[in-house]
Protein backbone atom coordinates (compact mmCIF):
# COMPACT_ATOMS: atom_id res chain seq x y z
CA UNK A 1 0.00 0.00 0.00
CA UNK A 2 1.45 3.55 -0.78
CA UNK A 3 1.44 6.25 1.36
CA UNK A 4 -0.08 9.51 -0.60
CA UNK A 5 1.97 12.27 1.16
CA UNK A 6 0.14 15.79 0.87
CA UNK A 7 1.75 19.06 0.61
CA UNK A 8 2.02 20.80 3.66
CA UNK A 9 -1.26 23.26 4.06
CA UNK A 10 -0.78 26.44 2.75
CA UNK A 11 -2.92 29.74 4.65
CA UNK A 12 -5.77 30.85 2.31
CA UNK A 13 -4.68 33.41 0.19
CA UNK A 14 -0.54 32.03 -0.46
CA UNK A 15 -0.12 30.25 -4.15
CA UNK A 16 3.58 29.56 -4.24
CA UNK A 17 5.77 30.58 -5.17
CA UNK A 18 4.95 34.28 -4.06
CA UNK A 19 6.49 37.13 -6.23
CA UNK A 20 7.57 40.19 -4.12
CA UNK A 21 10.05 41.75 -6.22
CA UNK A 22 8.00 44.40 -7.42
CA UNK A 23 10.83 47.09 -8.35
CA UNK A 24 12.20 45.08 -10.72
CA UNK A 25 9.11 44.79 -12.45
CA UNK A 26 5.26 44.45 -11.86
CA UNK A 27 2.92 41.45 -13.33
CA UNK A 28 0.75 43.54 -16.19
CA UNK A 29 -2.87 44.58 -15.07
CA UNK A 30 -5.52 42.21 -16.93
CA UNK A 31 -7.43 45.79 -17.36
CA UNK A 32 -4.05 46.78 -19.43
CA UNK A 33 -3.97 43.37 -20.88
CA UNK A 34 -7.68 43.80 -22.12
CA UNK A 35 -7.26 47.16 -23.62
CA UNK A 36 -4.45 46.24 -25.62
CA UNK A 37 -5.49 43.28 -27.24
CA UNK A 38 -7.24 45.02 -30.27
CA UNK A 39 -4.16 46.65 -31.42
CA UNK A 40 -2.58 43.48 -31.78
CA UNK A 41 -5.14 42.44 -34.31
CA UNK A 42 -7.54 44.32 -35.83
CA UNK A 43 -6.34 47.51 -34.80
CA UNK A 44 -3.21 47.66 -36.10
CA UNK A 45 -2.52 50.74 -38.35
CA UNK A 46 0.48 52.82 -38.09
CA UNK A 47 -0.25 55.74 -36.07
CA UNK A 48 1.66 57.84 -38.53
CA UNK A 49 -0.75 56.85 -41.70
CA UNK A 50 -2.53 60.18 -42.14
CA UNK A 51 -4.75 58.96 -44.75
CA UNK A 52 -6.63 56.12 -43.83
CA UNK A 53 -9.05 54.59 -41.35
CA UNK A 54 -6.35 52.62 -39.97
CA UNK A 55 -3.99 55.11 -39.00
CA UNK A 56 -6.83 57.30 -38.12
CA UNK A 57 -7.73 54.62 -34.89
CA UNK A 58 -4.23 54.13 -34.46
CA UNK A 59 -3.22 57.72 -33.70
CA UNK A 60 -6.87 58.16 -31.39
CA UNK A 61 -6.05 55.27 -29.25
CA UNK A 62 -1.92 56.91 -29.20
CA UNK A 63 -3.35 60.47 -28.08
CA UNK A 64 -5.58 58.49 -25.23
CA UNK A 65 -2.48 57.26 -24.26
CA UNK A 66 -0.77 60.68 -24.00
CA UNK A 67 -3.45 62.13 -21.94
CA UNK A 68 -3.94 59.14 -19.81
CA UNK A 69 0.07 59.59 -19.39
CA UNK A 70 -0.18 63.51 -19.09
CA UNK A 71 -2.89 63.20 -16.34
CA UNK A 72 -0.90 61.07 -13.86
CA UNK A 73 1.72 63.53 -13.95
CA UNK A 74 -0.21 67.06 -13.80
CA UNK A 75 1.29 67.48 -17.63
CA UNK A 76 -0.54 68.27 -21.08
CA UNK A 77 -0.67 65.63 -23.58
CA UNK A 78 1.96 67.35 -26.44
CA UNK A 79 4.71 67.22 -23.44
CA UNK A 80 4.68 63.67 -23.81
CA UNK A 81 7.20 61.19 -26.02
CA UNK A 82 7.10 57.99 -26.25
CA UNK A 83 10.81 55.80 -26.12
CA UNK A 84 11.24 52.04 -26.03
CA UNK A 85 11.43 52.31 -21.72
CA UNK A 86 13.20 54.58 -18.75
CA UNK A 87 16.76 53.30 -19.91
CA UNK A 88 16.34 55.23 -23.41
CA UNK A 89 14.47 57.71 -21.84
CA UNK A 90 17.14 58.64 -19.26
CA UNK A 91 19.66 58.27 -22.19
CA UNK A 92 17.38 60.72 -24.58
CA UNK A 93 17.14 63.23 -21.41
CA UNK A 94 20.52 63.40 -20.55
CA UNK A 95 22.71 62.60 -23.70
CA UNK A 96 19.64 65.22 -25.22
CA UNK A 97 19.59 67.75 -23.20
CA UNK A 98 23.74 68.28 -23.14
CA UNK A 99 23.72 68.23 -27.01
CA UNK A 100 21.20 70.88 -27.42
CA UNK A 101 22.90 73.09 -24.18
CA UNK A 102 26.06 72.71 -24.95
CA UNK A 103 26.84 76.64 -25.70
CA UNK A 104 25.37 77.29 -22.33
CA UNK A 105 27.39 74.76 -20.63
CA UNK A 106 28.50 71.45 -19.91
CA UNK A 107 27.93 70.88 -16.69
CA UNK A 108 25.40 68.14 -14.94
CA UNK A 109 24.73 67.68 -11.64
CA UNK A 110 23.83 63.64 -10.63
CA UNK A 111 24.12 61.67 -7.31
CA UNK A 112 25.66 58.51 -6.61
CA UNK A 113 22.57 56.04 -6.26
CA UNK A 114 21.09 56.73 -9.80
CA UNK A 115 19.94 53.78 -11.44
CA UNK A 116 22.53 52.80 -14.04
CA UNK A 117 20.69 54.33 -17.13
CA UNK A 118 21.62 57.64 -15.19
CA UNK A 119 24.85 56.96 -14.34
CA UNK A 120 26.62 55.31 -17.30
CA UNK A 121 24.95 57.96 -19.29
CA UNK A 122 27.07 60.33 -17.54
CA UNK A 123 29.90 58.72 -17.40
CA UNK A 124 29.25 58.65 -21.05
CA UNK A 125 29.00 61.99 -21.27
CA UNK A 126 31.79 62.79 -19.55
CA UNK A 127 34.16 61.36 -22.32
CA UNK A 128 32.39 63.75 -24.63
CA UNK A 129 33.80 66.82 -22.69
CA UNK A 130 30.71 67.02 -19.94
CA UNK A 131 31.79 67.72 -16.23
CA UNK A 132 29.49 65.70 -13.95
CA UNK A 133 29.13 65.95 -10.04
CA UNK A 134 27.92 63.15 -8.98
CA UNK A 135 26.88 64.30 -5.19
CA UNK A 136 26.78 61.73 -2.30
CA UNK A 137 23.76 60.65 -0.16
CA UNK A 138 23.36 60.71 3.77
CA UNK A 139 23.23 57.56 5.77
CA UNK A 140 19.32 58.38 5.05
CA UNK A 141 20.32 57.83 0.90
CA UNK A 142 19.21 61.64 0.68
CA UNK A 143 21.16 64.22 -1.25
CA UNK A 144 21.82 67.45 0.70
CA UNK A 145 20.42 70.60 -0.46
CA UNK A 146 23.24 72.24 0.34
CA UNK A 147 25.60 69.99 -1.47
CA UNK A 148 23.39 70.40 -4.45
CA UNK A 149 23.91 74.30 -4.15
CA UNK A 150 27.62 74.33 -4.06
CA UNK A 151 27.83 72.07 -6.49
CA UNK A 152 25.76 74.10 -8.49
CA UNK A 153 27.77 76.95 -11.54
CA UNK A 154 27.57 79.04 -14.13
CA UNK A 155 28.00 76.30 -16.69
CA UNK A 156 25.39 74.10 -14.86
CA UNK A 157 22.73 72.69 -17.55
CA UNK A 158 21.30 70.07 -16.04
CA UNK A 159 20.36 68.59 -12.49
CA UNK A 160 19.44 64.93 -12.78
CA UNK A 161 18.11 62.86 -9.85
CA UNK A 162 15.78 60.36 -9.37
CA UNK A 163 12.44 60.57 -7.88
CA UNK A 164 12.74 57.55 -5.65
CA UNK A 165 15.43 54.79 -5.54
CA UNK A 166 14.60 51.57 -7.06
CA UNK A 167 16.43 49.18 -4.26
CA UNK A 168 15.98 51.19 -0.90
CA UNK A 169 12.93 53.20 -2.20
CA UNK A 170 13.95 56.55 -0.57
CA UNK A 171 12.11 59.31 -1.83
CA UNK A 172 14.31 62.44 -2.73
CA UNK A 173 13.26 65.99 -2.10
CA UNK A 174 12.41 66.44 -5.85
CA UNK A 175 10.25 69.54 -4.82
CA UNK A 176 13.25 71.15 -3.30
CA UNK A 177 15.42 70.64 -6.02
CA UNK A 178 12.87 71.86 -8.55
CA UNK A 179 12.54 74.66 -6.65
CA UNK A 180 16.05 75.51 -6.40
CA UNK A 181 16.70 74.32 -10.52
CA UNK A 182 13.88 76.46 -11.27
CA UNK A 183 15.45 79.91 -9.69
CA UNK A 184 18.67 79.22 -11.26
CA UNK A 185 17.87 78.91 -14.53
CA UNK A 186 18.89 74.67 -14.72
CA UNK A 187 16.72 71.84 -16.42
CA UNK A 188 15.71 69.64 -14.04
CA UNK A 189 15.46 65.50 -15.34
CA UNK A 190 14.33 63.27 -12.74
CA UNK A 191 14.17 59.46 -13.46
CA UNK A 192 10.86 58.75 -12.06
CA UNK A 193 10.35 55.12 -13.00
CA UNK A 194 9.69 54.06 -9.14
CA UNK A 195 7.70 56.73 -8.24
CA UNK A 196 5.34 57.36 -11.08
CA UNK A 197 1.33 55.72 -10.47
CA UNK A 198 2.66 54.98 -6.73
CA UNK A 199 3.26 58.23 -5.06
CA UNK A 200 2.26 61.63 -6.41
CA UNK A 201 3.81 63.60 -8.84
CA UNK A 202 3.03 67.10 -10.07
CA UNK A 203 5.50 68.30 -12.66
CA UNK A 204 4.01 71.82 -12.41
CA UNK A 205 3.83 71.71 -8.46
CA UNK A 206 7.23 69.82 -8.67
CA UNK A 207 9.18 72.33 -11.12
CA UNK A 208 10.03 69.24 -13.10
CA UNK A 209 11.37 69.92 -16.84
CA UNK A 210 11.43 66.77 -17.68
CA UNK A 211 10.65 63.47 -16.24
CA UNK A 212 11.12 59.25 -17.44
CA UNK A 213 8.80 56.82 -16.68
CA UNK A 214 8.53 53.28 -17.97
CA UNK A 215 5.20 50.63 -18.22
CA UNK A 216 6.57 47.27 -16.60
CA UNK A 217 6.91 49.08 -13.42
CA UNK A 218 3.37 50.07 -12.84
CA UNK A 219 1.58 46.86 -14.20
CA UNK A 220 1.98 47.84 -17.98
CA UNK A 221 3.65 46.13 -20.42
CA UNK A 222 7.84 45.78 -20.82
CA UNK A 223 9.56 48.12 -23.87
CA UNK A 224 7.05 51.00 -23.56
CA UNK A 225 8.16 53.99 -21.69
CA UNK A 226 7.76 57.80 -21.79
CA UNK A 227 9.75 61.25 -21.99
CA UNK A 228 7.70 63.99 -20.07
CA UNK A 229 9.10 67.48 -21.57
CA UNK A 230 7.90 70.59 -20.83
CA UNK A 231 7.05 72.70 -23.31
CA UNK A 232 6.46 76.21 -21.46
CA UNK A 233 8.41 78.12 -18.70
CA UNK A 234 10.62 77.07 -20.07
CA UNK A 235 10.09 75.50 -23.34
CA UNK A 236 13.02 72.36 -23.50
CA UNK A 237 14.47 71.44 -25.90
CA UNK A 238 16.12 67.84 -26.46
CA UNK A 239 18.74 66.85 -29.43
CA UNK A 240 16.99 63.65 -31.25
CA UNK A 241 19.13 61.04 -30.37
CA UNK A 242 18.27 58.45 -33.18
CA UNK A 243 17.74 59.83 -36.56
CA UNK A 244 14.53 58.55 -38.93
CA UNK A 245 11.15 59.64 -39.18
CA UNK A 246 10.73 62.22 -37.13
CA UNK A 247 8.17 61.20 -34.84
CA UNK A 248 7.26 62.33 -31.54
CA UNK A 249 7.74 65.95 -32.70
CA UNK A 250 11.39 65.15 -33.97
CA UNK A 251 12.88 63.87 -30.65
CA UNK A 252 12.15 60.41 -30.80
CA UNK A 253 11.99 58.61 -34.73
CA UNK A 254 10.32 54.93 -34.96
CA UNK A 255 7.08 53.75 -35.62
CA UNK A 256 5.03 53.69 -32.93
CA UNK A 257 4.66 51.31 -30.73
CA UNK A 258 1.04 51.69 -30.48
CA UNK A 259 0.01 48.26 -28.40
CA UNK A 260 2.42 49.51 -25.97
CA UNK A 261 1.40 52.71 -25.94
CA UNK A 262 -1.99 51.77 -25.35
CA UNK A 263 -1.12 49.84 -22.21
CA UNK A 264 0.85 52.11 -21.00
CA UNK A 265 -2.08 54.97 -20.96
CA UNK A 266 -4.15 52.38 -19.12
CA UNK A 267 -1.69 51.19 -16.55
CA UNK A 268 -1.70 55.22 -15.80
CA UNK A 269 -5.17 55.43 -15.83
CA UNK A 270 -5.86 53.21 -13.04
CA UNK A 271 -2.66 53.77 -11.25
CA UNK A 272 -4.34 58.11 -11.53
CA UNK A 273 -8.11 56.38 -9.99
CA UNK A 274 -6.55 53.62 -8.07
CA UNK A 275 -2.85 55.06 -6.50
CA UNK A 276 -4.37 56.20 -3.05
CA UNK A 277 -5.74 53.57 -1.66
CA UNK A 278 -3.47 51.14 -3.06
CA UNK A 279 -0.70 53.00 -1.23
CA UNK A 280 -2.05 52.95 1.92
CA UNK A 281 -2.90 48.68 1.91
CA UNK A 282 0.70 48.75 0.49
CA UNK A 283 1.91 50.66 3.00
CA UNK A 284 0.48 48.93 5.80
CA UNK A 285 1.45 46.03 4.75
CA UNK A 286 4.56 46.87 4.41
CA UNK A 287 4.65 47.70 7.67
CA UNK A 288 3.24 44.75 9.19
CA UNK A 289 6.06 43.02 7.48
CA UNK A 290 8.66 44.98 8.75
CA UNK A 291 7.20 45.14 12.27
CA UNK A 292 6.96 41.12 12.24
CA UNK A 293 10.94 40.65 11.32
CA UNK A 294 11.94 43.33 13.71
CA UNK A 295 10.08 41.99 16.69
CA UNK A 296 11.19 38.31 15.77
CA UNK A 297 15.02 39.02 15.02
CA UNK A 298 17.86 40.84 16.49
CA UNK A 299 20.54 42.29 13.94
CA UNK A 300 18.38 43.80 11.63
CA UNK A 301 18.85 46.93 10.25
CA UNK A 302 16.18 48.71 8.05
CA UNK A 303 17.99 50.60 4.75
CA UNK A 304 17.44 54.23 3.90
CA UNK A 305 14.97 56.90 5.43
CA UNK A 306 11.22 55.35 6.48
CA UNK A 307 10.11 58.89 6.63
CA UNK A 308 10.66 59.60 2.90
CA UNK A 309 9.91 55.92 1.28
CA UNK A 310 7.31 54.62 -1.17
CA UNK A 311 4.93 52.55 0.52
CA UNK A 312 5.90 48.98 -1.00
CA UNK A 313 9.21 49.19 -0.08
CA UNK A 314 11.16 47.22 2.62
CA UNK A 315 15.23 47.06 2.19
CA UNK A 316 16.39 45.30 5.37
CA UNK A 317 19.57 43.45 6.11
CA UNK A 318 20.26 40.52 8.45
CA UNK A 319 23.48 40.74 9.65
CA UNK A 320 25.93 37.88 10.10
CA UNK A 321 23.69 35.95 7.19
CA UNK A 322 24.69 36.20 3.91
CA UNK A 323 21.74 37.58 1.15
CA UNK A 324 22.29 34.75 -1.63
CA UNK A 325 22.40 32.20 0.95
CA UNK A 326 18.92 33.55 2.65
CA UNK A 327 17.32 33.78 -0.99
CA UNK A 328 18.22 29.87 -1.20
CA UNK A 329 16.52 29.47 1.44
CA UNK A 330 13.31 31.50 0.58
CA UNK A 331 13.35 30.40 -2.84
CA UNK A 332 9.68 29.68 -2.85
CA UNK A 333 10.07 34.18 -2.59
CA UNK A 334 10.94 36.15 -5.30
CA UNK A 335 12.87 38.93 -3.81
CA UNK A 336 16.16 41.16 -4.39
CA UNK A 337 19.33 41.32 -2.25
CA UNK A 338 22.57 43.61 -2.78
CA UNK A 339 24.31 40.92 -1.75
CA UNK A 340 27.82 40.80 -3.95
CA UNK A 341 27.08 37.16 -5.36
CA UNK A 342 23.54 38.01 -6.25
CA UNK A 343 24.94 40.58 -8.61
CA UNK A 344 26.29 40.32 -12.29
CA UNK A 345 29.78 42.13 -11.30
CA UNK A 346 30.06 40.54 -7.80
CA UNK A 347 30.38 43.46 -6.13
CA UNK A 348 27.91 44.20 -3.47
CA UNK A 349 25.13 46.69 -4.11
CA UNK A 350 26.38 50.37 -4.51
CA UNK A 351 23.12 52.08 -3.31
CA UNK A 352 24.22 50.47 0.20
CA UNK A 353 27.45 51.33 -0.09
CA UNK A 354 26.95 54.82 -0.58
CA UNK A 355 24.47 54.88 2.34
CA UNK A 356 28.20 54.47 4.37
CA UNK A 357 27.40 50.57 5.29
CA UNK A 358 29.94 48.00 5.56
CA UNK A 359 29.75 45.86 2.93
CA UNK A 360 29.29 43.16 5.42
CA UNK A 361 25.48 45.17 5.61
CA UNK A 362 25.00 45.39 1.94
CA UNK A 363 25.84 41.31 1.43
CA UNK A 364 23.13 40.62 4.24
CA UNK A 365 20.49 42.81 2.60
CA UNK A 366 17.28 41.74 1.25
CA UNK A 367 14.77 44.16 -0.94
CA UNK A 368 11.12 43.09 -0.64
CA UNK A 369 8.81 44.86 -3.30
CA UNK A 370 5.35 44.78 -2.50
CA UNK A 371 3.06 45.29 -5.42
CA UNK A 372 -0.91 45.67 -6.77
CA UNK A 373 -1.33 42.13 -6.68
CA UNK A 374 0.34 40.48 -3.04
CA UNK A 375 -1.79 39.94 0.09
CA UNK A 376 -1.49 39.89 3.79
CA UNK A 377 -1.69 35.99 3.82
CA UNK A 378 1.38 36.60 1.60
CA UNK A 379 3.21 39.01 4.26
CA UNK A 380 2.54 36.63 6.89
CA UNK A 381 3.68 33.75 5.05
CA UNK A 382 7.05 35.48 3.70
CA UNK A 383 7.50 37.05 7.54
CA UNK A 384 6.97 34.04 9.02
CA UNK A 385 9.79 31.89 6.21
CA UNK A 386 12.37 34.63 6.13
CA UNK A 387 12.24 34.62 10.14
CA UNK A 388 12.61 30.37 10.31
CA UNK A 389 15.53 30.64 7.39
CA UNK A 390 17.33 33.69 9.54
CA UNK A 391 17.07 31.62 12.72
CA UNK A 392 18.53 28.59 10.53
CA UNK A 393 20.96 30.41 9.02
CA UNK A 394 22.30 32.11 12.00
CA UNK A 395 23.00 28.74 13.77
CA UNK A 396 25.61 27.95 10.71
CA UNK A 397 27.14 32.07 10.76
CA UNK A 398 29.88 32.15 13.03
CA UNK A 399 30.10 35.88 13.07
CA UNK A 400 26.13 35.72 14.91
CA UNK A 401 27.84 33.45 17.26
CA UNK A 402 31.10 35.65 17.59
CA UNK A 403 28.63 38.89 17.94
CA UNK A 404 26.68 36.91 20.46
CA UNK A 405 29.43 36.29 22.69
CA UNK A 406 30.36 40.30 22.52
CA UNK A 407 33.26 40.02 20.14
CA UNK A 408 33.70 43.35 18.25
CA UNK A 409 33.81 41.98 14.57
CA UNK A 410 35.30 45.60 13.23
CA UNK A 411 38.58 44.58 15.53
CA UNK A 412 38.62 40.96 14.25
CA UNK A 413 41.85 40.07 11.94
CA UNK A 414 40.41 38.99 9.19
CA UNK A 415 41.93 37.17 6.37
CA UNK A 416 40.67 38.49 3.52
CA UNK A 417 41.07 36.51 -0.15
CA UNK B 1 21.60 30.90 -10.60
CA UNK B 2 20.41 27.08 -10.36
CA UNK B 3 22.41 25.16 -7.56
CA UNK B 4 23.17 21.41 -7.89
CA UNK B 5 21.66 19.09 -6.44
CA UNK B 6 24.75 17.99 -3.81
CA UNK B 7 24.51 21.74 -2.93
CA UNK B 8 20.98 22.10 -2.22
CA UNK B 9 21.87 18.44 -0.15
CA UNK B 10 24.21 20.37 1.99
CA UNK B 11 22.80 23.62 2.53
CA UNK B 12 19.62 21.45 3.67
CA UNK B 13 21.11 19.45 5.89
CA UNK B 14 24.52 20.92 6.52
CA UNK B 15 27.31 18.04 8.39
CA UNK B 16 29.28 18.51 11.22
CA UNK B 17 27.47 22.17 12.53
CA UNK B 18 28.83 23.41 15.62
CA UNK B 19 32.37 24.47 17.38
CA UNK B 20 34.86 22.88 19.66
CA UNK B 21 36.90 24.60 22.31
CA UNK B 22 39.53 26.33 20.64
CA UNK B 23 41.81 26.46 23.71
CA UNK B 24 41.89 22.40 23.28
CA UNK B 25 45.62 21.75 22.29
CA UNK B 26 43.72 18.88 20.56
CA UNK B 27 41.79 21.31 18.28
CA UNK B 28 42.72 23.39 15.31
CA UNK B 29 41.07 25.87 14.49
CA UNK B 30 40.89 27.58 10.91
CA UNK B 31 38.90 31.14 10.48
CA UNK B 32 39.29 32.27 6.97
CA UNK B 33 37.12 35.00 4.60
CA UNK B 34 36.20 38.23 5.54
CA UNK B 35 32.85 39.58 6.40
CA UNK B 36 33.39 42.62 4.10
CA UNK B 37 34.12 39.81 1.03
CA UNK B 38 30.57 38.01 1.97
CA UNK B 39 32.50 35.01 3.01
CA UNK B 40 33.84 33.67 6.63
CA UNK B 41 34.52 30.10 7.46
CA UNK B 42 35.31 28.50 10.39
CA UNK B 43 36.57 24.74 10.33
CA UNK B 44 37.63 22.91 13.73
CA UNK B 45 39.35 19.55 13.90
CA UNK B 46 40.08 17.75 16.60
CA UNK B 47 43.07 15.21 16.23
CA UNK B 48 44.54 12.16 17.93
CA UNK B 49 48.28 12.86 19.60
CA UNK B 50 48.93 9.27 18.84
CA UNK B 51 47.78 9.00 15.42
CA UNK B 52 47.45 12.14 14.10
CA UNK B 53 43.87 11.14 12.75
CA UNK B 54 41.22 13.31 12.72
CA UNK B 55 38.51 12.28 14.80
CA UNK B 56 36.07 15.09 14.61
CA UNK B 57 35.53 18.05 12.58
CA UNK B 58 32.95 20.82 12.83
CA UNK B 59 32.16 24.42 11.29
CA UNK B 60 30.36 27.32 10.74
CA UNK B 61 30.28 29.59 7.61
CA UNK B 62 28.85 32.82 6.55
CA UNK B 63 28.45 32.90 3.07
CA UNK B 64 26.46 31.84 0.20
CA UNK B 65 24.96 28.38 -0.36
CA UNK B 66 28.14 27.29 -2.28
CA UNK B 67 30.42 28.33 0.33
CA UNK B 68 28.20 26.58 3.05
CA UNK B 69 27.90 23.30 1.27
CA UNK B 70 31.77 23.52 0.50
CA UNK B 71 32.73 23.70 4.10
CA UNK B 72 30.10 21.60 5.00
CA UNK B 73 31.50 18.93 2.49
CA UNK B 74 35.41 19.68 4.02
CA UNK B 75 34.17 18.49 7.55
CA UNK B 76 33.28 15.20 6.28
CA UNK B 77 35.96 14.35 4.00
CA UNK B 78 38.78 15.27 7.14
CA UNK B 79 37.19 13.33 9.32
CA UNK B 80 39.07 10.23 9.63
CA UNK B 81 41.88 11.29 7.63
CA UNK B 82 45.27 12.15 9.40
CA UNK B 83 46.41 15.85 8.95
CA UNK B 84 48.75 14.96 6.26
CA UNK B 85 46.25 13.01 4.35
CA UNK B 86 43.71 15.91 5.19
CA UNK B 87 46.29 18.24 3.35
CA UNK B 88 46.32 16.62 0.32
CA UNK B 89 42.41 17.99 -0.01
CA UNK B 90 42.49 20.47 -2.76
CA UNK B 91 40.08 22.97 -4.33
CA UNK B 92 39.16 21.21 -7.12
CA UNK B 93 38.16 17.95 -5.78
CA UNK B 94 35.53 20.17 -3.76
CA UNK B 95 34.52 22.20 -7.23
CA UNK B 96 34.02 18.46 -8.99
CA UNK B 97 32.12 16.72 -5.85
CA UNK B 98 29.95 19.84 -5.50
CA UNK B 99 29.40 20.67 -9.54
CA UNK B 100 30.09 24.44 -8.41
CA UNK B 101 30.30 27.14 -11.92
CA UNK B 102 33.37 28.92 -12.32
CA UNK B 103 31.86 31.86 -10.19
CA UNK B 104 31.34 29.80 -7.38
CA UNK B 105 35.20 28.30 -7.08
CA UNK B 106 36.49 30.94 -4.41
CA UNK B 107 34.08 29.03 -2.56
CA UNK B 108 35.69 25.71 -2.40
CA UNK B 109 39.35 28.05 -2.67
CA UNK B 110 37.52 29.24 0.77
CA UNK B 111 37.31 25.44 2.47
CA UNK B 112 40.26 24.35 1.23
CA UNK B 113 42.27 27.23 3.09
CA UNK B 114 40.14 26.36 6.41
CA UNK B 115 41.20 22.59 6.03
CA UNK B 116 44.49 24.31 5.84
CA UNK B 117 43.99 26.84 8.73
CA UNK B 118 43.20 24.78 11.26
CA UNK B 119 45.62 21.88 10.54
CA UNK B 120 48.50 24.59 10.68
CA UNK B 121 46.45 25.59 14.07
CA UNK B 122 46.79 22.16 15.15
CA UNK B 123 50.19 22.16 14.47
CA UNK B 124 51.46 25.34 16.14
CA UNK B 125 49.43 24.35 19.59
CA UNK B 126 51.40 20.76 19.56
CA UNK B 127 55.01 21.86 18.14
CA UNK B 128 56.82 19.43 20.30
CA UNK B 129 54.60 16.94 19.18
CA UNK B 130 54.86 17.17 16.12
CA UNK B 131 58.97 17.00 16.16
CA UNK B 132 58.44 14.20 18.67
CA UNK B 133 56.67 11.94 15.89
CA UNK B 134 59.70 13.35 13.46
CA UNK B 135 62.62 12.29 16.27
CA UNK B 136 63.82 10.08 19.07
CA UNK B 137 61.05 9.72 21.64
CA UNK B 138 62.06 11.75 24.56
CA UNK B 139 60.91 11.09 27.62
CA UNK B 140 58.57 13.70 29.45
CA UNK B 141 59.76 15.21 32.39
CA UNK B 142 57.32 15.65 35.73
Amino acid sequence: MSTVLSEPKLPAGVHLPIYMDNHATTPMDPRVLEAMVPFFTNKFGNAASRNHSFGWEAERAVDLAREQIAKLIGATAKEIIFTSGATESNNLAIKGIAEMYRERGNHIITQVTEHKAVLDTCKRMEKQGCRVTYLPVNADGLIEMDDLKRAIDDKTILVTIMFANNEIGVIQPVEEIGKLCHERGILFHTDAVQAVGKIPVDVNAMNIDVLSLSGHKIYGPKGVGALYVRRRNPRVQIAAQMDGGGHERGMRSGTLNVPGIVGLGAACEIARLEMDEEAAILRAMRDRLKEKLESNLDFVHVNGSMEHHLPGNLNMSFIHVEGESLLMGINDIAVSSGSACTSATLEPSYVLKALGLGDDVAHSSIRFGLGRFNTQAEVDYVADKVIDVVQKLRELSPLYEMAKEGIDLTKVQWQAH
Amino acid sequence: MAYSDKVIEHYNNPRNVGQMDKNSTAVGTGLVGAPECGDVMRLQIKVNPETRVIEDAKFKTFGCGSAIASSSLATEWVKGKTVDEALEIKNTDIVKELALPPVKIHCSVLAEDAIRAAIGDWKKKNVAMVEQTAGPVAVAAN
